[in-house]
């Protein structure tokens, strides 16, 4: 670390006036975490400060790292699907449904319409569900309880939806290659639509306490900004990128399932601040709210999943009664289909930014190679930079803003 | 600006010594390089007035422990968000000496990607301002994504790769 080099550097602390001359050239090393309330997640930041303010930072991450990469080269594909809930926890459908479109991708299999739009429809749930909790925490880090604990009924209805359709809450494990496990159930249906016609409420109510808040305005204003050009350096991508003004979403860019039917916006920044981060999400949760109308009210007639008896596990009723469907579900279980050779590279907008998925498959059971793309890791790394000469407690919210999950971190 | 045009302009511009190994995979071009060109081809990619690749979606460590030195894959992921083009550069490095210069002076965001290839798989980015393991612990003796440390414990006698169908 290079504290040593500013400890003897005998600018540092010369700004000071006359009375505090004694303290001059004495720095703090500040533990941020790994457990600490304010960083949700488990990571550490090891601060140096003079005083209030940061003059360097140092990040520690890995606390929680768990071998995914390494597992993954072990496991069948499907059994792949729950290691990818584990990563961004906050929006595990998102996780799930990307590497489902990877190996789909891989092994050419063509997903019916109402599959891609039920898929849509849970990712936009799921990115609501994160950007819910990103934007209320956000609001908690500088000392508006209230409005966390208003939109928590908010994400417990959505994950109410997750149960109807694959019966998790939080690491869904949701839809197989191929499709959904299982359609949408009348209860299903009513739940989304009391969701759309009530979240509105709910999600107006939050902003009134928050969003022209003169308190949380002075607060997040011009703290922890970064440019657009050091974002895209650094690899910014999804809000923290779109705060800075740049409009890519991979959504539009790339559009993977049917994105391309449905009309919305991409919100963008200016400043790239805490404040824009704010706003970036909060249009995002209105625009996810458009997409999912759109897609119930033109949600295709048709099946769930496509005919691909190799990967998609067949109906229980089927395996005790017919002889194929019990030799595919023992060979899909046991892993014993071997998937062609291939390289291939799919990515999603994910809760935070672009989730990537680059599968290099050898032909045999497992993948040969599997690497994920995690926003957060990436992005987080420009952390030192953007909190470099700020307060503590602007380091926090800024934290807070940028949607750091240590799941996801640290895979 | 079609994947064969910037094949066709980077061997014009590398040669086919260079630049070799072009393919598309799913619609994605690939291309294969050496050590010595990987920074000027950035460089190169970073500053060419049309195609403006100015962003590192990911940098990914491989391991093939059979191709006698060619043992380590270096998978750069390069995005141009103006003309919406993504391209993969890869290079091999041998086992004895697994170097590749680091890009860190093109982009930031290749610190920390860097730091997990070499964490991962040993391989060494020259001139990276702090090499050092990010995910595991700092004093942890081997490479782990290698192909060659086993996942599972490998004394154990009821794993057995034969029932799991391995």
């Amino acid at each position: 670390m290079s504290d040593v080099a500013l400890v003897s550097s005998p600018n540092v602390g010369i700004a000071k006036s006359g009375e505090n001359k004694k303290y001059v050239n004495e720095l703090t090393t500040l533990n941020l975490g790994p457990t600490h309330p304010a960083t949700h997640g488990i990571f550490q930041n090891i601060l140096t400060m003079d005083g209030e303010t940061i003059i360097d930072s140092e990040q520690t991450v890995g606390y929680i790292h768990r071998a995914f990469e390494k597992i993954a080269e072990r496991r069948p594909f499907y059994q792949i699907t729950t290691l990818t809930d584990r990563m961004n926890y906050c929006s595990s459908p998102i996780n799930n449904m990307g590497w489902h479109m990877t190996v789909e991708k891989l092994l050419g299999i063509e997903v019916p319409k109402r599959a891609q739009y039920m898929r849509v429809i849970m990712m936009e749930l799921a990115r609501i569900a994160d950007h819910i909790i990103c934007n209320s925490v956000l609001a908690v880090d500088t000392g508006a309880m209230t409005g966390f604990l208003y939109v928590m009924q908010w994400r417990e209805h959505i994950y109410e939806i997750y149960e109807e359709l694959c019966g998790a809450r939080l690491t869904t494990n949701m839809g197989r290659f191929g499709g959904m496990e299982r359609d949408f159930s009348a209860e299903a249906i009513r739940k989304i639509k009391h969701f759309l016609s009530e979240f509105p409420k709910g999600l107006r109510e939050f902003e009134s306490l928050v969003k022209r808040n003169r308190i949380f305005m002075d607060r997040t204003t011009g703290v922890g900004a970064i440019s657009s050009e050091r974002a895209l350096n650094y690899g910014f991508t999804g809000p923290n990128l779109r705060a800075t003004g740049v409009d890519y979403d991979v959504r539009v860019m790339n559009p993977y399932s049917s994105y391309e039917d449905f009309e919305f916006e991409i919100p963008v920044g200016t400043t790239g601040d805490t404040y824009d981060r704010f706003l970036v999400r909060g249009e995002e949760m209105w625009q996810s709210l458009r997409i999912i109308q759109q897609a119930m009210d033109n949600l295709p007639e048709g099946p769930y999943h496509a005919d691909a008896p190799h990967y998609y596990l067949p109906p229980k009723q089927e395996v005790y009664n017919n002889m194929e469907a019990l030799i595919y579900h023992f060979k899909i279980v046991m892993g014993e289909i071997d998937a062609p050779v291939g390289e291939v590279y799919h990515s999603v907008e994910g809760g935070n930014g672009e989730l990537g998925f680059y599968l290099v498959s050898d032909g045999g059971r497992t993948p040969y190679r599997l690497k994920f793309r995690r926003p957060c890791f990436i992005y987080y790394q420009a952390f030192p930079e953007m909190i470099k000469g700020s307060t503590l407690s602007d380091a926090i919210i800024t934290m807070s803003s940028m949607n750091v999950i240590a799941g996801e971190l640290d895979t | 600006m079609t994947n064969e045009q910037i094949a066709q302009d980077l061997v014009a511009k590398f040669g086919e010594d260079k630049i070799y190994g072009i393919m598309e995979n799913y619609g994605l071009l690939n291309v294969t390089t050496s050590v010595d060109t990987i920074v000027p081809l950035l460089h190169y990619l970073y500053q060419h007035p049309t195609f403006k690749f100015q962003f590192l979606t990911d940098l990914a460590g491989i391991h093939f422990p059979d191709a006698v030195g060619q043992e380590f894959g270096v998978i750069y992921h390069l995005h141009s968000l103006e003309n919406n083009v993504r391209l993969i550069i890869k290079l091999y490095v041998p086992l004895e000496s697994p170097k590749v210069p680091t890009i860190t002076g093109l982009y930031a965001t290749a610190n920390w990607m860097e730091r997990e290839a070499f964490d991962f798989y040993g391989i060494i980015f020259e001139g990276h301002p702090n090499l050092i393991r990010i995910l595991n612990v700092e004093d942890m003796d081997y490479h782990p994504m290698r192909k060659e440390y086993p996942m599972e414990d490998a004394t154990r006698q009821d794993k057995i790769d034969a029932l799991f169908g391995r």
